[in-house]
């Protein structure tokens, strides 16, 4: 991966959003992954989410752990830090970053082997203590920069490009966020942008712990027959079950939802997202149902897309529990923080 | 060590009470502790217990000295033994001329051979079983009835023992009743039955004012308030928790605005030690000062992030309460094992600042200067205090606070100063120290960059280019040399113009300079360094340089700091001698005297350690 910054020449005709910049304010370096990788597709999606709810760049921190997804968050967002950090580690500098700063937003980009095999356990701790931020798994079912082997996620009986058959039970990132209390939890495919865009936007504006898993087939290792997350199978066997539109705030006014049609999940800014059901049976907002509707459908061997899982968290999320203030920690003036002579004369007192 | 020319051995002795986990015993020793130290003595107070909640044998050594040594002098003076278990070894270790009390509920006729000893026999649990009610009070009373025949033998002031009484049960009155009563059944009995005091006893003196009875962990918490720490990410361990749990006790009553209730920090208990110091690199490159305090199993699994941290140049703070090793080791008991592995946690070229103080007041201050350090040099810094600092009480001066005090944030672009450059670089070296700038999300797009633990370029851009890169891995040596500028110079006691001399680092030095006294006692003058820190610095290469033979003493098995001399100063090997100290209790000062003695003297090389 050489580093090829993009020239930012932007033709004037390029429309621009409510802070007047064109989706060209909102790229990143040029991507080095092969020609017609799925991480690419989800890479312009994020561009296209952010420049669509005019986020400020200097606004979003890029988290990344190891592997060919994580790289990518240098190809979106130059205006943002970016840290990509060690092998299945981001969930942690992502507690961190935010800890220290609930103010921004928070990405964090990662792989199937990044989260489901050496990233596991802070993956589901990461769910746990609800940390503000959209964590995307970019899921090809194989290690891309080690050439093939089977990750985490691969079926069974799928088989890899030097034709072994895997023998044994993925882990399915949307069941385990269901399973560990995560309330938005979405899956999608790197194929369906119009799917994804409005996801990617609702999952940052989402004030607690944001999933959305994926399918984002790889063209070099798993792309070929007998590959249950090539190209080929995921469009077959994929099937959108609820779509998700993002409404910013300004635009609530005009909006109404027929009741039993749309559900609409406030967020903590007033804007919200409004959830259409494809299917009647399915009640997203039900932990419970949601959960076996999708394990339903997975033994199957379908993929259920869309918003598979949404309800409002915002008294579990990280800092509502931890009662940190409004101000983030990093901007607390020192005064503040350091009790000075006097007090360290009364908190000795015990010891005396 | 000092025996008065009289005979007598006023506020000058070692008292050790064996007992068994669970059983309140914490609570006897500490007050025996205090009321020594609130009648002006110094004392030391030694804690050897068991990694086990209840029921496993646990001692504790009190030190009163007069002198104010803070170390273990190797001897015990008087036995308190309770504890059936281990009473066979209990006595055995009794000096001769010593005493030793027993529970004399239960005769032990076939363990009391030894005619060089006082033997003082008190039915403490009979009393106990006839004044109080219910088996835990029983068992509980009967450790505090020990303190009460304590204080009838040694002279202690008993109404300093009800005030001490008073403030720990304030609210719980009922409990300072039921605990004097027990301390007045061990006192009587001993009035009515022995001599009393033993010519080993306590007299008032006026040598603790100004001081304090504290831990390290609790002083280094203190430090991490003090320095303005608001993210703190941990996963429990021995001996490092007491560390956090003081950290957040301090923070519940400094930091909570008293209008809205709202807490200036973030106390997060991680999944392992890998998530806790991945969030204090996230933190801490975000703009917080944050920390996390663990022991040696704990930075092996940090080492990865650690390097990412060194490479990446993000400041972190990492307290490394030391215990035994290798592996699990004894993870209650102390030794200074983790001083190579923390100088260069992580593959590949890696190297940590350390700091290494002594005793829980040098842990307050250098926990604070570690945040300045950290934030100055953008690297992590390891503070190596141990098992004996961080959970022994130490009487130390009373800590200090300047008013004045403002964190040094190093160097870091603001809003401002990005508006008016054209161009950010992270890891240009614009000031030519080897320290370059940073930036916090959120504040400008102009100051984004990517930061990576693959290659990068001084422009912050990633690189395969073997020039680019070595560029940057270079500067990072000239910013190690900028750090020996900054670092805390090394503790220097005596002329300078010894032959020999002794060589060691923090928590040896108090065993250190009592053995200083001994051996000068004997005619024989060594000088001493004291190292508080890695990398070392010029005063460090000057003095081994200006000794022919030096001692160097560490508690552990490999010579780890002798080791880190030899690669990282210009000193001659052989002019080191090691003594090595690694039983897992603390370092006694006559383990050094006989060490050093034998060897100056006697050519007798004692390179292996004791158990002294």
């Amino acid at each position: 991966m050489t580093f090829i910054p993009k020239p930012k020449i932007a033709h004037p005709s390029l429309p621009k959003n409510d802070l007047g910049l064109t989706r060209r304010d909102y790229e990143g370096s040029l991507s080095t992954l092969c020609a017609g990788c799925g991480h690419d597709s989800i890479t312009a999606a994020i561009i296209e989410a952010c420049w669509g709810i005019s986020m400020l760049p200097e606004n979003l921190v890029k988290l990344s752990g190891i592997g060919c997804s994580s790289k990518t968050t240098a190809y979106f967002v130059s205006g943002g830090h970016g840290f990509n950090s060690v092998h299945g580690r981001m969930p942690s500098i992502a507690m961190g970053a935010n800890a220290a700063n609930r103010g921004l937003y928070y990405i964090g980009i990662s792989g199937d082997g990044d989260s489901l095999s050496i990233g596991l356990g802070q993956f589901c701790h990461a769910i746990r203590r609800n940390v503000n931020m959209l964590y995307i798994i970019e899921n090809n079912g194989v290690y891309g920069l080690t050439k093939g082997q089977f990750s985490a996620s691969a079926d069974i009986g799928t088989k890899a490009k030097k034709g072994e058959v895997n023998q044994q039970p993925p882990i399915d990132p949307v069941l385990l966020a269901m399973n560990l209390g995560a309330g938005f939890v979405a899956r999608s495919f790197s194929g369906d942008k119009a799917q994804l865009v409005p996801l990617i936007q609702a999952g940052l504006k989402y004030p607690g712990f944001a999933l959305i898993d994926v399918l984002s087939p790889c063209v070099t290792f798993n792309d070929h027959e007998g590959s249950t997350k090539s190209y080929a199978y995921t469009r077959e066997h994929y099937e959108p079950v609820v779509e998700a539109d993002f409404v910013p705030f300004k635009k609530e006014i005009s909006t109404e939802y027929a009741p039993g049609e749309a559900l609409p999940v406030m967020l903590h800014d007033g804007s919200r997202v409004v959830l259409r059901k494809l299917d009647d049976d399915y009640d997203p907002s039900d932990e419970l149902a949601a959960h076996e509707y999708v394990q339903q459908h997975i033994a199957r061997g379908e993929y259920l897309t869309g918003l598979l899982h949404c309800r409002p968290t915002q008294d579990s999320e990280f800092h509502a529990l931890n009662r940190t203030p409004e101000t983030p920690l990093n901007q607390v003036p020192f005064e503040r923080l350091n009790p000075g002579a006097k007090q360290l004369g009364k908190l000795l007192a015990r010891y005396r | 060590m000092s025996v008065a020319s009289n005979g007598s051995r006023i506020n000058d002795f070692v008292i050790k009470i064996a007992t068994v986990n669970g059983t309140g015993s914490a609570s006897a020793n500490t007050l025996l502790m205090k009321s020594i130290f609130r009648s002006g003595i110094p004392v030391m107070g030694k804690n050897y217990f068991p990694s086990n909640i209840q029921g496993l044998p646990t001692w504790y050594e009190i030190r009163v000295s007069k002198d104010g040594y803070v170390a273990r002098s190797g001897k015990v003076d008087i036995m308190v033994a309770m504890n059936a278990e281990t009473y066979a070894r209990d006595v055995r270790d009794v000096a001769p001329g010593g005493y030793l009390i027993y529970d004399s509920t239960w005769p032990r006729p076939a363990l009391l051979k030894r005619d060089d000893i006082t033997v003082i026999g008190i039915p403490l649990a009979r009393l106990c079983n006839e004044n109080f009610k219910g088996v835990r009070t029983r068992i509980l009373m009967k450790n505090i009835c020990y303190a009460g025949v304590l204080a009838a033998l040694l002279d202690l002031d008993v109404e300093r023992i009800r005030e001490l009484l008073a403030e720990t049960y304030a609210k719980k009155p009922a409990l300072v009743d039921a605990n004097m009563q027990a301390i007045q059944l061990g006192y009587d009995y001993a009035k009515t039955h022995f001599d009393c005091p033993l010519i080993l006893r306590v007299e008032k003196m006026d040598k603790t004012s100004g001081h304090i009875m504290i831990d390290g962990n609790t002083a280094a918490a203190l430090g991490c308030i003090y320095a303005g720490a608001t993210v703190a990410a941990w996963y429990p361990i021995t001996p490092s928790t007491s560390l956090m749990d003081a950290f957040k006790n301090f923070a519940d009553k400094t930091r909570i605005d008293p209008e809205t209730g709202k807490a200036n920090f973030a106390f997060i208990q991680a999944e392992d030690e890998l998530a806790a110091i991945g969030m204090v690199l996230g933190a801490n490159w975000n703009g917080a000062r944050s920390f996390t305090a663990t022991s040696g199993p704990g930075v092996s699994l940090m080492s990865e992030f650690l390097g990412l941290a060194y490479y990446a140049e993000v400041p972190a703070v990492l307290f490394d309460v030391q215990r035994v090793g290798p592996s699990t080791g004894m993870p209650t008991r102390t030794q200074q094992c983790d001083l190579i592995s923390a100088a260069y946690a992580s593959h590949g070229d890696t190297k940590h600042i350390c700091l290494y103080p002594a005793n829980p007041e040098e842990s307050f201050y250098m926990a604070v200067q570690a945040f300045d350090l950290a934030e100055r040099l953008q690297t992590p810094v390891i503070v190596l205090l141990d098992l004996d600092i961080g959970m022994n009480d130490w009487m130390c001066r009373d800590l200090q606070w300047d008013d004045s005090y403002r964190p040094d944030r190093g160097k870091i672009l603001g809003k401002e100063e990005l508006e008016k450059i054209e161009k950010f670089y992270r890891y240009l070296d614009k000031d030519e120290d080897g320290i370059t700038y940073r930036t916090f999300p959120g504040v400008h797009p102009k100051g984004a960059y990517f930061t990576r633990g693959s290659g990068h370029t001084q422009f912050g851009t990633y690189t395969e280019d073997s020039a680019d890169y070595q560029l940057v891995l270079d500067r990072l040596v000239r910013k190690f040399t900028t750090a020996k500028r900054h670092m805390p110079k090394p503790v220097v006691v005596g002329h300078g113009k010894a032959k020999a001399a002794i060589v060691s680092l923090g928590s040896c030095d108090g065993a250190v300079r009592e053995a200083l006294d001994v051996i000068e006692a004997r005619g024989l003058h060594l000088d001493y360094m004291r190292v508080r820190a890695f990398p070392f610095d010029e005063e460090v290469e000057k003095f081994l340089a200006d000794h022919e033979i030096i001692y160097v003493v560490e508690q552990n098995r490999d010579a780890q700091l002798k080791s880190l001399l030899t690669l990282e100063t210009r000193v001659e090997k052989a002019k080191l001698r090691s003594l090595l100290h690694y039983s897992g209790l603390p370092v006694s000062s006559k383990f050094i005297v006989d060490g050093v003695l034998g060897d100056l003297l006697e050519g007798r090389r004692t390179v292996a350690g004791g158990v002294v």
